[in-house]
């Protein structure tokens, strides 16, 4: 405890518990978190360099990693284009049922990815309510890549219009006021003034679009029709090869997708950073 | 409260905004209403801009979660509630209501014992523990779930251990609980730190001064100063645990009427063609997710009042 109190430096007077909470917490957090994520990477070790590059690149590895992050970003990418108008249409729009749309977009959020999953199934089915107005034009969305895309579109919305739409709330009026008074036009001012102030938000919302988008399982794997170097996502590939009992394998992959969510964790953490300078500076 | 900007309350995450920050974003918004004037777009922008916003919701949330209740439905009335009282489904029901409970009661003590340490003291690699806390939202399920395989599973690191104990971890209720503990791992705790840290020490060392112990000091004062916050963690928390698919699916063995939960069923269901009883428990789903979200708004202008 002694130790543990001299770390801390005490703003005003001591309260206790410093120690003992501090330590509980470390505590499960290794237990829950930190060591089983060890085993992950202690249970990859068992591979030799090779194997591991061998597994990781192999064909299907490959195409479902491509898959896997290549959807991703083009789902983070719509998020980001819509994103921005829905967050356009919540701040600066007053509208009948504004308040619902604003409630609608947690959603994604709070619906069960299962649900999720065979709900966009049945709707883009060639018989479904959507699906069956694509089909006439040639269009199948359900059991290709296009269905995959479509449910990442669905879990991503709401990263992008909740981390955006504080900092646009946030903006201070009289920027734009004095763009307009200066004689500049709307559509420069929103370009010019409010666009570079949201910029790092928008970064921020999509990187955690594409973050969640990679690891997702639930909402996809209904939709996705999942053939092997056609529809097969990482996340679906990893728990193939556990089914199979190649453990290893499925580590190997499991690796290399969790070293990728450490360096969105990263880039996530800096772009906040640098959010936060960046507001600061215009205020 | 006070009109806080949003970014001073918030300095250690990315991630989808707390309580407090929606608050102080409510707030915000009603300053913003006051200077809506001066930065008025032209009448058919803004009407472009709300149809495509409409559009867009409408057409990839509004109408999934409407085809839930209408497919839950489309074998009639009947059927539905069949569906919903057949064994397999109440056994569902029954695993996800335990492991939720289970989730919510470990995220609740360590998520309060977590926010005591980091938001009411000062200490080196904060932020640090403060990120590591965040992971498992970083982490993909599928991920999660194997970790505890690797560890538990029958060729794990503890299985031959486990076998020989007769003690059984992965396909089994200690399985699916720890996966459901891991990935709701960050929900209490991130709605607590930043009120705690907002709300200093200055009302606990008074009662203290005055006597109190630390416990009676800490259920006296600090509890109710976060009461809703907590009850706003709890309710995320509940949510994801009742819902979540990918962990729980790669450590349950998926047995009917005893390792599904009620996402595992619907997925049972589904792959066996019973469309009409997959969407019944779907919407079940649905519909927590719903009465979620509207306490979410209960609880968001309950803080605003404070």
């Amino acid at each position: 405890m002694s130790a543990a109190a001299s770390l801390v430096r005490h703003r005003k007077g001591v309260i206790p518990g410093f120690g003992i909470t501090l330590g509980t917490t470390l505590l499960w957090l290794s237990l829950i978190v930190l060591i089983p994520l060890g085993a992950l990477f202690f249970k990859t070790a068992e591979l030799s360099f090779d194997q591991f590059v061998a597994v990781v690149t192999s064909r299907r590895a490959l195409h479902a990693f491509a898959l896997s992050f290549g959807l991703s970003l083009a789902a983070a990418f719509t998020n980001l284009v819509f994103g921005a108008v829905v967050v356009w249409a919540l701040v600066r729009y007053r509208f009948p049922g504004r308040r619902v749309l604003d409630a609608i977009v947690d959603i994604p959020f709070a619906l069960p990815t299962a649900v999720a999953g065979i709900a966009l199934t049945t709707l883009y089915a060639p018989s479904g309510w959507i699906g069956g107005l694509l089909a006439p034009l040639g269009i199948r969305v359900a059991f290709t890549p296009l269905g995959i895309f479509v449910a990442l579109v669905f879990i991503g919305l709401p990263f992008v219009v909740r981390t955006v739409q504080p900092v646009l709330e946030d903006l201070d009026a009289e920027l734009e006021e004095a763009a307009a008074s200066l004689g500049a036009g709307r559509w420069t001012t929103v370009r010019r003034v409010v666009l570079p102030s949201v910029v790092p938000a928008l970064l921020t919302g999509f990187t955690l679009a594409f973050a969640r988008a990679v690891g997702e399982y639930g909402s996809v794997i209904f939709i996705a029709g999942n053939l092997p170097n056609y529809s097969e996502i990482a996340p679906l590939l990893i728990v193939i090869r556990l089914q199979e009992f190649r453990y290893a394998d499925a580590t190997a992959i499991a690796v290399v997708m969790l070293v990728a969510s450490l360096l969105f964790l990263f880039l996530i953490n800096g772009l906040q950073r640098w959010s936060e300078l960046h507001t600061g500076k215009i205020r | 409260m006070s009109a806080l900007p949003a970014a001073e309350i918030v300095e250690h995450s990315a991630l989808p905004p707390t309580l407090s920050e929606r608050a102080a974003s409510r707030a915000i918004q009603a300053q913003i209403r006051r200077k809506a004037d001066a930065r008025a777009d032209p009448p058919w922008v803004k009407w472009l801009v709300i149809s495509v916003a409409v559009a867009f919701l409408g057409l990839f949330i509004v109408l999934p979660l409407a085809c839930v209740f209408t497919e839950a439905f489309a074998k009639g009335v009947a059927a539905y509630f069949a569906a919903l009282t057949h064994p397999d489904t109440l056994s569902a029901v029954r695993l996800t209501l335990i492991v939720a409970a289970i989730s919510v009661a470990s995220n609740v003590v360590f998520g309060v014992i977590g926010a005591w340490a980091i938001g009411k003291f000062e200490f080196r690699g904060k932020n640090l523990l403060i990120t590591l806390i965040e992971l498992p939202f970083s982490v993909s399920p599928v991920i999660a779930g194997l970790v505890f395989v690797l560890l538990f599973g029958l060729q794990g690191y503890f299985g031959s251990w486990l076998v020989a104990h007769n003690i059984k971890v992965i396909f089994a209720l200690p399985g699916i609980a720890l996966a459901t503990i891991f990935v709701t791992f960050p929900f209490v705790v991130r709605e607590l730190i930043p009120l705690m840290q907002q709300q200093g020490t200055e009302e606990e060392q008074a009662a203290l001064s005055l006597g109190a112990s630390g416990l009676k000091t800490f259920f006296r004062v600090t509890l109710p100063n976060v009461k809703w916050a907590l009850l706003y963690g709890v309710l995320l928390c509940n949510a994801r645990a009742m819902g979540e698919f990918g962990a729980v699916s790669v450590v349950s063995g998926h047995v009917r009427g005893e390792t599904n939960t009620m996402p595992l069923q619907v997925e049972a269901l589904y792959d066996s063609y019973q469309f009409a009883a997959a969407f019944a428990v779907a919407s079940l789903l649905a519909l927590l997710a719903l009465v979620t979200l509207v306490m979410k708004i209960v609880l968001e202008d309950r803080l605003m009042e404070e």
